[in-house]
């Protein structure tokens, strides 16, 4: 098993390409299939919000190992323009373009560990752990 | 590839063979809608058992299939959700309160020659 891939995103079926690696990477762990279900599901959703809000970017899905835990990582990346207040977009119902903003809050409901970094002018880096055997699955 | 639509009496079905990208969530959802006029469908059943994420843009596409539906006089039903699908989706906070739902595409069919019945009798009433 590959402990590192890094998958490009530019498209929507790039979006259903890293939540299925996503998905393997963590199946090949061991996770249970709800755990990988919800790995799954949030990827979906950082994914998407490159494609929607940047255009095109990167997911790099990694196996991790700390203090006896073994999870699937996830680093979505991309240089588009930024989010001033990550907070805000963090909020149910907040987020930008008028939208139903479910989306980032969603996925890091669905995930043992989430942290948001965005610099505008920069671009936005999440980065999100599933672990193997977490409580409330 | 396209999500087969099949005419099974009054209803359509369509039954989802893979995980869906983004635009083919939107082709079913304007396939469906075209042929509920076409083919005069009073019911739609959309079997969700082979996607493997329900996430926030597939909930709301389904719900806006299942709404504009019920607008044309017709009614749907989503079957299939997965065991693992349903628990992340309560986790999101992905609601479908308004949406019908059943466990299988028999419990489906049931439920929309149920609600045929219901509304057959509220007229002659």
């Amino acid at each position: 098993m590959r402990d590192e891939v890094l998958v490009a995103i530019a498209s929507d079926a790039d979006v259903v390409l890293a939540r299925q690696t996503g998905r393997s990477m963590a199946t090949q762990l061991g996770l249970s299939r709800s755990e990988a279900t919800l790995l799954a599901t949030a990827i979906s959703e950082v994914a998407r919000n490159i494609v929607e809000y940047v255009g095109d970017g990167q997911i790099l899905l990694c196996i991790v190992n700390l203090n006896g835990m073994e999870g699937v990582k996830v680093v979505a990346t991309d240089s588009g323009p930024g989010i001033e207040n990550v907070e805000k977009a963090l909020q149910d119902y907040q987020s930008s373009g008028g939208r139903l903003g479910l989306g980032l809050p969603g996925a890091r409901r669905l995930m043992d560990e989430f942290h948001m970094i965005s610099e505008v002018g920069e671009g936005t880096t999440v980065t999100m752990t599933k672990w193997k055997g977490s409580r409330g699955g | 590839m396209p999500v087969p639509i099949l005419k099974q009496g009054h209803y359509l079905v369509a039954s989802i063979q893979d995980a869906l990208s983004d635009g083919e969530v939107l082709e079913l959802q304007e396939n469906l809608l075209k042929q509920i006029g076409e083919f005069r469908a009073r019911g739609i059943i959309v079997d969700v058992a082979a996607m493997d994420v329900i996430d926030s843009f597939a909930s709301r596409s389904l719900r806006t299939v299942a709404l504009t539906t019920r607008l044309r006089g017709a009614e749907m039903v989503i079957v299939g959700i997965q065991p693992d699908v349903a628990f992340a989706m309560v986790r999101f906070g992905l609601y479908m309160d308004d949406i019908n739902t059943a466990l299988d595409l028999e419990e489906g069919l049931e439920f929309l020659d149920r609600w045929i019945a219901e509304r057959a009798d509220a007229d002659e009433g």
